[in-house]
């Protein structure tokens, strides 16, 4: 649960699990997900539990997504582009995805 | 810059990170004439206390402050010293031979420089609490960046906890952003009062103080602050729902909550500097591995320095006149003296008035041992769900350091790389087995530092004899 503060940029539309998000320009892609009200944004390929962004410095890799079909990519440190691609992340990777 | 091609083969400098000791150290060399390269794999520079100063959306210059803009200068003097800056480049190896690694645009590829500057700052400690794991439960500085560089302010009912001079920042940002705090769970131990004043002096004369009394007394008045909280736990099932804690020795209690921001201080975030072979010690007062460092900021290894908070907490004021200093050393190596230099004297007055006040601050917002030695089920490990029973019982069935422990548990061995866990597990170890966590060491860290696609491994350009290695001829 987040609000926007401060003078409003250019829009960047992207699309999140194929759902249609608008992110301001200068966001991260974790910025973008948390904004748009995502709660969790992966589940761990360990017990399939959710987790969300932590440090947004890129030390933690909570936020890891699949961007334009790379997996685990940090989403804190890539900032959106348009068009972007983002996929979140469940539990275990599987070949070819 | 934004392909890795447009990087050179060598440079005079390469500085690894563009905080505030990463942009004086590169504006100091590139203004002597050296070429300098900065690397930061964050979109914008800054590093983290500065970060999207040169992009933030909150320019209302109240809410983050005037400590924030200050940066705007500093990035000004760097962008006008004609150092090369590459945006978004990860280093993910350095060697003796000061060989860097890095990721940039997509690409990878090695450079030389003859003089290396790690400026890679600081990270959050660790705050290992039952359900610190769940969504909605953040770091404050995580949150703080949210604000920086994209104008988000946390909702709903926000509960923050722990101390240290972030939290307190970030609260009064927050409040200035027109956000609202539910309650303030201060977890800093009544003794470190006692102890602190004992290093009182030369902390009632820094700068620190006015500032910190004015802000700290304006999130009071506008907060429920509750004290001497000893337990903490984040409660919910699929997101954080409420916040557990205790006050001193007094019961339970229970806090509904939409969001909890954790935050006990900040420790040097040493993964490159380790991995490149310098040598650290373990610091009892700051709780944390700092690297061993002549006073230009030099490691034993030829050429590297290391400056900023990467060379131990300080500050950003601090940390910009450390990188002046290893900087200043660059130039004089490389050059003699007949560089364009900076006044060392000016730097290291700063620096002793800053310094000579930390003493207070690291005894007074100490971390608590209980908020840094977890037990039972706590998550230690977030990244391989490992939990601080399973490393005690591994401890006692023979497991004697953290490199053992990856073997048993793969603790410490997931994305992150140990940065979320290695203190705790270092504390972990050394308290179950009674010593100290000097004996016990850090994980013994390797390149990559950061994940690297194998692609982009294998784009990098070949020579004849890498080509030879490993074809059959």
């Amino acid at each position: 649960m987040f609000q926007r503060v401060g003078k409003s940029e250019a829009s960047v539309i992207i699309s999140v699990d194929g759902t249609r998000v608008t992110a301001r320009a200068g966001d991260t892609v974790a910025a973008a997900l948390l904004a748009a009200g995502l709660t969790s944004t992966r589940t761990t390929p360990i017990s399939g539990t959710p987790r969300a962004p932590y440090c947004m410095m890129g030390v933690c890799f909570e936020c890891l997504v699949t961007i334009d079909d790379v997996g685990n990519r940090q989403g804190c440190l890539i900032p959106v582009s348009e068009g972007m691609r983002v996929d979140t992340q469940k539990g275990k990777r599987e070949a070819g995805r | 810059m934004s392909a890795v091609t447009s990087l050179d083969d060598h440079y005079d400098v390469a500085v690894i990170g563009a905080g505030p000791a990463g942009l004086a150290a590169a504006t100091v060399t590139a203004t002597a004439g050296l070429s300098t390269v900065v690397l930061d794999d964050n979109p914008a520079p800054g590093g983290q206390v500065w970060r999207a100063v040169t992009t933030t959306p909150v320019q209302d210059r109240r809410v983050l402050g005037d400590d924030y803009w200050k940066g705007q200068e500093i990035v000004q003097a760097f962008q006008a010293s004609g150092a090369k800056h590459a945006l978004g480049a990860a280093v993910w190896s350095l060697s003796r031979e000061r060989e860097i690694g890095v990721s940039f645009g997509g690409g990878a590829r090695m450079l030389e420089a003859r003089r290396v500057v790690i400026a890679s700052g600081a990270l959050e400690r660790p705050f290992p609490i039952p359900g610190w794991t769940l969504p909605g439960v953040m770091s404050v500085g995580g949150a703080q960046t949210l604000l920086k560089a994209s104008g988000l302010v946390p909702g709903g009912r926000v509960v923050l906890a722990g101390a240290g001079p972030l939290l307190w920042l970030f609260a009064h940002q927050m409040l200035q952003a027109g956000g609202q705090i539910h309650a303030i769970l201060d977890t800093s131990d009544r003794a470190g009062w006692r102890a602190a004043l004992k290093h009182a002096m030369p902390f009632v004369t820094s700068p620190y103080l006015v500032k910190g009394l004015k802000l700290m007394a304006g999130v009071r008045r506008r907060v429920r602050l509750l004290t001497g909280v000893t337990s903490l736990a984040a409660g919910g099932r699929n997101k954080v729902e409420a916040v557990i804690f205790r006050q001193g020795s007094e019961g339970g209690q229970r806090m509904a909550a939409d969001m909890l921001l954790l935050h006990q201080g900040v420790v040097p975030n040493v993964n490159l500097a380790m991995a490149a072979g310098v040598e650290h010690h373990w610091d009892a007062q700051q709780l944390c591995f700092v690297p061993v460092l002549d006073t230009f900021g030099g490691t034993g290894i030829e050429g590297v320095a290391i400056a900023g908070d990467g060379a131990g907490i300080a500050g950003a004021e601090a940390a910009v006149e450390r990188g002046r200093l290893a900087g200043i050393a660059a130039v004089r190596a490389l050059k003699g003296d007949t560089g364009k230099l900076p006044d060392e004297t000016a730097s290291r007055k700063v620096l002793a008035k800053y310094d000579g006040a930390r003493a207070f601050l690291d005894t007074l917002y100490r971390p608590s041992r209980g908020f840094r030695i977890p037990a039972g089920d706590t998550i230690v490990c977030r990244c391989e769900e490992v939990t601080a029973q399973q490393v005690i019982d591994n401890v006692r069935i023979g497991c004697t350091g953290p490199n053992q422990l990856k073997s048993f548990l793969r603790c410490g061995m997931g994305p992150c790389q140990g940065r979320m866990c290695g203190l705790t597990v270092t504390e972990l170890i050394a308290e179950t087995r009674g010593v100290t966590p000097a004996e016990i060491g850090y994980y013994r860290l390797r390149p990559p530092v950061k994940p690297i696609a194998l692609a982009e491994l294998a784009s990098m350009p070949k020579t004849e004899s890498d080509v030879t290695a490993v074809v059959r001829i």
